[in-house]
């Protein structure tokens, strides 16, 4: 490795344009003649709109339209899709209701637009907003799955009777039921997923801008996945074709899966802006996001594991009920499905797994992806289920996980996956060594002295990422390919410039694909530029989310510069008069091994453009571009250890240690990817004590600001310890795995299972509040 | 309309603004200093913290009108021109940022507490007092290294003046 190559901790080049304020985000971009869209929404959970009067509101200072749902349908822009089809076990397709990007006639979430006020200033479009009065006629709404699928519940959809959505199943039921025939113990849990809100930083926005001239849109919008955005817009959306539609997203403030979709307000913005012939600029609030940002999770769930007399695992049973909302977001139908039961066999040998999944709609927001997706559902469904099960079985915890491990590699699941490489054993010797778990009965008798109640908590995750391969996600119903692609151009002047489909907001790819340069081509990262977040100037891309940007955008980028390097490696043969096999690239120079003859890299780049004396028939320039197509998943893992107290007092939890070790494959900046541990490590804990999205009966939100939804903050939390344990993925030349959600997926099950290891007893709902552990221990009593 | 004069960073500044206008609204657009962020509408976040003469402020609290004759200080103002401030330089050298949107509110409010503390300060205590400030990305691990990593070199600096 060199000071800045692969395993180097260098400080992120992107950092100083965030700490001096120079960061470029959608809402600091101002556009010449720009107008600014406020969105009309219902304060009804389910409800017919009657009528819109924006007679007065148009008189308003400052208004320059006013538009309705009636009208964007009248225009024939398309309604929202659902990416992913998903067919039932019975062989019928999932049922979706029809969701256009401001409501014609029913409303079915609150916060859902019906109309948007263009204005001249931002004030301006709030106060004719105001002004406009809308007809609504109540209906009855559900707003919880037990709710949404009792008979006689109120219908959302004319589409899907009963609220279902789809009844999926995976697996292979009748072995499992073999199992459970045979089985010597099982072990039974039913458990609620909690349903959480992204809330990144930044609230979305979008800017678009029609060019009439051309026939041209610009969208400046708060994207993980610009490329996806402009596919989807103009192939399903009508907006435009995708050669007069430039969809730029500049710096992002975090995303989480939450900006992967493509929103009604980004539709209606680029909608407007030909309509009113203006640049129009719309900045959600954070009321709005709590109301329209997609949310995550919200499963409820009944498990069953079947083990025989030496406490092996025989078989598993999982039936989960999932709330995909009022709507179909864009990836929300694979997220309880081929992202949650295919993980369900975890870190375990497990013969025989069955799960069903049944979705339904509910009059809530929307949910989709969220930092994990399915997988943190999936992971804290297993690992509770270990913890309840050594505590039936009267085992150690960690000793029952490790007598079921994996422990032979490649190893086919019976759920799809097919996990290459890992160290199951390592990682959670790692991390017991790191918490002293020898010494916890001694401490937790010495907290016992000073009346707390002390527990540890293990778990066991692992994940599929690198998302994904395209002809395996195909079969499965995805509607696109997730490759990725990249571009590495060599400058004349040897600088580089690697233009890239991924997308970052706040993983810090400036720094760590720069890295893959300096290694590969010994070049300073202040010398190499990285590209990304604009379809005119990035070929394609797919972009972030599933922890896929190192192991598939990385890949890519190694496949272009192979590309590079086979032609640069050409013309510095002919350029030293060498034999092309004995040129070698060593510090940014390209030497003729046994010898002292060498070219730097800015000579052979310079032969390339000026092409004066190139080998012949050889092209000018030095830049090649890659699309890389992935062969399998990629399967981070690791174990995650949780020490805590309870004030048996105040049901209040206090953290004494917590310790992740992971195995990510191999790193490229350990100090990067360790913040990545860390956030994510924070919102599983921040799911586990602090937060919910809560729904009265009616549909009414009740959590929809900072005020009310808890958000982990400083003194929550602890300083983690972190340490990794390597086995190289087998399935990419980088041998990474990628990082970005494995502290959301496996933190909360070890806080829980310490929580209910203090207190006694297993009986507890995520967030674990003061209040809920202090009724747990009661009820216990 | 009222027309507000103040100070910001350094600079006198005369802005005619609505009433109801928030000083936020009045750095962001009236004088494009894009770096103070609005990450909530209630006042929670801390995305939005300038000084306003030294002391730490949410600028969406604050009436731009509240905000005249003082001096206001943004993230935009605090490096010597090519010299970062000791607690951004401290932020980058710990990795205290990801996405970048929070950070202009921490490093200010970094920087009050830091001077409130006279420098002394421990982990626990930096916890409590970055409540007001909100990350969503960092877990907060790596931003409570920079402030205390910056607290010394902030003494240090002091004490060579």
């Amino acid at each position: 490795m060199g000071v800045e190559g692969i395993g180097a901790s260098v400080v992120r080049k992107e950092d100083k344009r965030f700490i001096t304020g120079k960061g470029r985000y959608v809402d600091d971009i101002k556009l010449q003649g720009m107008t600014y869209a406020h969105f009309i929404r219902s304060p009804h959970a389910h409800a017919k709109v009657k009528r819109i009067d924006s007679a007065a509101a148009m008189k308003m200072p400052g208004v320059v339209g006013i538009l309705t749902g009636q009208q964007i349908v009248d225009d024939k822009v398309g309604n929202l899709i659902c990416g992913w089809a998903i067919t039932s076990k019975d062989g019928t397709p999932m049922k979706m209701g029809a969701w256009p990007a401001m409501a014609p006639e029913t409303v079915r979430f609150v916060g859902q637009a019906v109309a948007v006020v263009i204005a001249e200033t931002k004030n301006q479009a709030k106060d004719a907003a105001e002004a406009v009065v809308v007809d609504y006629e109540e209906l009855p709404a559900v707003a919880d799955i037990r709710s949404a699928i009792k008979p006689g519940a109120p219908q959302l959809h004319p589409e899907a009777p009963g609220n279902v959505i789809y009844d999926w199943a995976l697996g292979d039921e009748a072995a499992v039921k073999d199992a459970f025939a045979k089985a010597a113990n099982v072990v039974t849990l039913e458990l609620t997923n909690n349903r959480l809100v992204p809330n990144a930083m930044e609230p979305r926005a979008a800017i678009a801008e029609y060019n009439d001239a051309e026939e041209h849109f610009t969208l400046y919008t708060t994207s993980q996945n610009p490329h996806v955005a402009r596919l989807v817009l103009s192939a399903f959306y009508n907006i435009a074709p995708e050669h007069k539609l430039r969809v730029i997203a500049p710096d992002v403030g975090g995303g989480f899966g939450s900006k992967i979709y493509i929103y009604p307000e980004e539709m209606v913005a680029l909608w407007a802006s030909k309509k009113v012939r203006r640049p129009v600029k719309w900045t959600g609030d954070r009321s709005e996001a709590f109301l329209t940002d997609a949310h995550g999770r919200d499963h409820i769930s009944k498990a069953e594991m079947a083990f025989d007399k030496d406490n092996k695992i025989l078989g598993l049973r999982v039936k989960t009920h999932a709330n995909l909302g009022a709507y179909m977001s864009l990836f929300s139908s694979s997220v309880p499905t081929y992202l949650y039961a295919t993980l369900l066999s975890g870190q375990y040998v497990i013969p025989a797994i069955h799960a069903e999944v049944i979705t339904v709609y509910t009059n809530t927001t929307p949910v989709d992806a969220y930092r994990g997706a399915g997988r943190p559902e999936a992971s804290y469904l297993l690992e509770r289920l270990m913890e309840t099960a050594a505590r039936q079985l009267k085992v150690d915890p960690a000793e029952l996980r490790r007598k079921n491990f994996i422990s032979q590699f490649p190893y086919q699941t019976p759920v799809i996956m097919a996990y290459d490489a890992g160290d199951f054993g390592a990682s959670l010797d790692a991390a017991m060594k790191a918490i002293d778990y020898a010494g916890f009965a001694g401490r937790k008798e010495k907290a016992k002295k000073e009346g707390k109640l002390r527990g540890i908590g293990v778990s066991c995750y692992i994940e599929a990422c690198g998302i994904a391969p395209s002809k395996a996600v195909g079969s499965l119903g995805a509607g696109v390919g997730l490759w990725e692609s990249a571009e590495v151009r060599v400058n004349p002047v040897g600088t580089i410039e690697i233009l890239t489909g991924s997308h970052s907001h706040g993983q810090g790819h400036e720094t760590t694909f720069a890295q893959l340069i300096a290694e590969r081509l010994g070049v300073p990262i202040s010398q190499v530029a990285i590209v990304h977040g604009d379809t005119d100037k990035v070929q394609f891309g797919m972009g972030t989310y599933g922890s896929r940007s190192i192991a598939v955008g990385g890949t890519a980028i190694v496949k272009a510069m192979e590309k590079v390097e086979a032609k640069a490696k050409k013309i510095a043969s002919h350029l030293l008069e060498a034999s092309e096999g004995d040129i070698v690239i060593e510090n940014g120079e390209f030497k003729v091994t046994g010898t002292d003859k060498s070219i730097a890299l800015p000579m052979v780049a310079l032969a390339a453009y000026t092409a004066h004396n190139l080998p012949d028939g050889m092209e000018p320039g030095l830049k090649e571009t890659a699309f890389y197509d992935p062969t399998n998943f990629t399967f981070p893992a690791g174990a995650y250890v949780c020490e805590l107290e309870v004030d048996p007092g105040t049901g209040k939890t206090s953290f004494v240690n917590f310790v992740a070790a992971d195995d990510f494959g191999r790193l490229i900046n350990p100090m990067i990817v360790e913040g990545q541990v860390h956030g994510g490590l924070a919102q599983g804990i921040g799911q586990a004590l602090l937060e919910a999205a809560v729904y009265d009966d009616n549909g009414q939100p009740v959590t929809a600001s900072f005020m009310d939804y808890t958000m982990p903050r400083a003194d929550d939390l602890l300083s983690f310890k972190l340490s990794h344990t390597t086995t190289l993925c087998p399935g990419n030349p980088l041998g990474v795995k990628g990082c970005g959600e494995a502290g959301a997926i496996g933190a909360s099950a070890a806080v829980i299972n310490a929580i209910t290891d203090a207190i006694g007893t297993n009986k507890l709902e995520m967030p674990a509040t003061p209040d809920r552990v202090w009724h747990a221990i009661h009820a216990a009593a | 309309m009222s027309t507000v004069k103040l100070t910001v960073n350094g600079k006198a500044v005369s802005v005619d603004v609505e009433d109801r206008t928030l000083l936020v609204q009045l750095l962001r657009e009236n004088l494009n200093l894009t770096g103070t962020h609005v990450g909530c509408d209630t006042s929670q976040c801390g995305a939005c913290v300038v000084h306003i003469d030294g002391r730490a402020v949410k600028s969406c609290t604050v009436l731009a009108g509240q905000a005249a004759g003082a001096n206001v200080t943004t993230i935009e103002g605090i490096a010597k021109g090519d010299e970062l401030h000791p607690m951004q330089a401290a932020f980058r050298d710990n990795h205290g940022l990801q996405c970048g949107y929070c950070t202009p509110g921490m490093i200010m409010s970094a920087i009050d507490i830091v001077h409130r503390h006279g420098g002394q300060l421990d982990e626990q205590t930096v916890r409590h007092e970055l409540e007001g400030n909100i990350c969503r990305c960092t877990g907060y691990h790596n931003i409570v290294k920079s402030v205390l990593d910056a607290a010394s070199r902030m003494k240090v600096a002091q004490a060579a003046e």
